[in-house]
């Protein structure tokens, strides 16, 4: 490893009600990583994602960002996009962008006005052009299609430039063709950006295609009497060079390997 | 094609529409008529033509007594007292039900008393309004606030709980404050749902003010109607509950118009009655 290690989970426990969705999850993510989550549905791949939010608190276990605990509720260290409801359906697509800078020029209105609100609209205008939202730039969200949301998703999250890119099924819902070029995007922003990413998926190709680093999460143990009674964990931890990413026959292997993971995908 | 995508086109529209007012206006007339067949003095149902001149007389004529212009005095008192009742309860809605739709605490502490309080019906409180705050306007306008408050600040809470954790999550990310997240995301969210909730609210408000001027008042649209009914004044009943549900109709079509251009992007995607 030749990077300095960004993220280190240490023997993550969580469980719902007395059921264990995650158990005995430790894993060690060198800085620059970009990990893709798989597994069956159900299998606590969003509840993972949600504990590195710190949207939720584990049961037991620890999770250390550079060496440090996380803060107790998510925070703009750590940008997420999420499958759906990701941007704000009342503001404009430039109004979502600079969202995050008026919250910190103005603590009180939470607003820029006057000559601010133009400079600050001014700033976003390479953005808008990179994610090519520029001519939408006064549409709201639910005029846009689900491409286009999700490019102003992801835009928005990076604003406040976080180390860490969270992404939860981002293009799910999405046809293939704008998939591909979704694809291609987040993957010049995170070179461009130095992030690390964990991004869950159901879709194995796109694990393949876009990770440097493959998690399958599934259960160990079975109990047949009692199905809920074990958590998964971290079952396979691949590293991708990129001279694999889309080869047919690795795809097959871990596919053919893990039914339960391309089962749903 | 079925009829659920059998969509009528904008004159259509506008005939559908009318057709059941001109029945019912055509059904009043007939009977109207063949109850003075048999006896012109009939007062029940008063003759259209009647109803005008009581509209015109209650309108443009003063007051022999008084001097004053009935109906719109009438008015203006019965929609001070409305407006100033709704406004509170807004305000009281959007912060209440903000602070207990967002802030665990303060749900957990003041959401049981509110869905306890909600269920006391209004009218029971009215003597002990009048007890206590006298017979003038503010009895009248607590009665409409109390009567109208809990409903919206539990629905303004509901629509607060309602909004995607996701966003709020984002919002986080942003970096954005408590306050922030209020002024910016909650609230912005809320309002078009308050205004609905506020011309749902209107028609429980006319009830209370109607009901609190009958009962102890001097003026408005509620005491003239109870006020007349002594002399059996259909004419002037009738005119007066036509004019009532025409301020109330036009009222409800001034918050849906508000809610339309303040807040275009909730209208995008869904027709809005």
């Amino acid at each position: 490893m030749t990077h300095e290690t960004k993220l280190s989970v240490q023997n993550l426990f969580m469980s719902y009600d007395g059921a264990p969705i995650l158990e005995r999850v430790s894993l060690d993510v060198s800085e620059g990583s970009f990990c893709t989550i798989v597994g069956a549905s159900g299998c606590g791949k969003s509840t993972f994602l949600r504990l590195l939010l710190s949207q939720e608190r584990a049961s037991r276990g620890k999770i250390l960002l550079d060496g440090t605990p996380l803060p107790e509720e998510p925070t703009p260290d750590r940008g997420i996009v999420f499958q759906r409801y990701s941007v704000f359906p009342h503001l404009t697509v430039a109004e979502n962008l600079i969202l995050a800078n008026e919250f910190e020029a103005s603590p009180i209105t939470g607003r820029l006005f006057g000559s601010a609100r133009k400079e600050a609209l001014c700033e976003i205008e390479p953005l808008l052009e990179r994610i090519g939202l520029n001519q939408a730039a006064n549409r709201y969200p639910a005029q846009l299609s689900g491409g286009m949301q999700q490019r102003l998703a992801i835009a928005q999250a990076l604003i406040k430039r976080p180390k860490v890119l969270l992404l939860d099924e981002p293009f799910g819902a999405l046809d293939p063709g704008i998939r591909a070029d979704m694809h291609e995007l987040l993957h010049d922003l995170w070179r461009e950006l130095n992030m690390t990413i964990f991004m869950v998926t159901h879709d194995i190709h796109e694990a393949f295609k876009l990770g440097t680093r493959l998690l399958v999460f599934d259960k160990v143990r079975h109990d047949p009497q009692a199905p809920e009674a074990y958590g998964a964990t971290i079952t396979y931890d691949l590293p991708i060079k990129a001279n694999d990413r889309g080869d047919a026959d690795l795809v097959a292997l871990a596919s053919g390997e893990k039914p339960n993971t391309a089962a749903d995908s | 094609m079925r009829i659920i995508n059998l969509r009528p086109g904008r004159l259509t529209s506008l005939a559908l529409g009318i057709v059941p007012f001109a029945g019912v206006i055509i059904a009043y007339a007939v009977a109207s008529h063949y109850r003075r067949l048999e006896n012109p003095a009939d007062k029940l149902l008063p003759s259209l033509e009647k109803m005008g001149e009581a509209f015109w007389r209650m309108a443009f004529v003063p007051d022999r007594r008084s001097g004053d212009l009935l109906l719109w005095l009438d008015t203006f008192d019965s929609l001070m007292r409305l407006g100033v009742g709704m406004a509170v309860a807004s305000l009281l809605a959007i912060t209440l039900g903000i602070a207990i739709g967002f802030i665990p605490h303060v749900r957990s502490s003041l959401a049981p008393f509110l869905a306890t309080f909600s269920l006391i019906p209004p009218i029971t409180i009215l003597p002990i309004l009048f007890i206590s705050f006298g017979l003038g306007e503010v009895s009248k306008i607590a009665l409409i606030v109390i009567g109208t408050a809990p409903v919206m600040i539990r629905y303004t809470a509901q629509s607060v709980l309602d909004i995607p954790r996701e966003m709020i999550i984002k919002a986080e990310t942003l970096g954005a404050s408590v306050w922030q997240m209020i002024t910016r995301l909650v609230l912005p969210q809320v309002l078009p749902k308050v205004i609905s909730c506020l011309r749902l609210s209107l028609v429980p408000a006319w009830i209370f003010l109607i009901s609190a001027e009958a009962i102890a008042s001097t003026s408005g649209l509620g005491y003239r109607i109870f006020l007349v009914r002594r002399y059996l004044a259909m004419d002037v009943i009738l005119t007066y509950v036509v004019w009532i549900t025409l301020l109330a109709f036009v009222l409800d079509r001034l918050l849906l118009a508000l809610s339309k251009r303040a807040f275009s992007w909730n209208h995008l995607e869904r027709d809005s009655l």
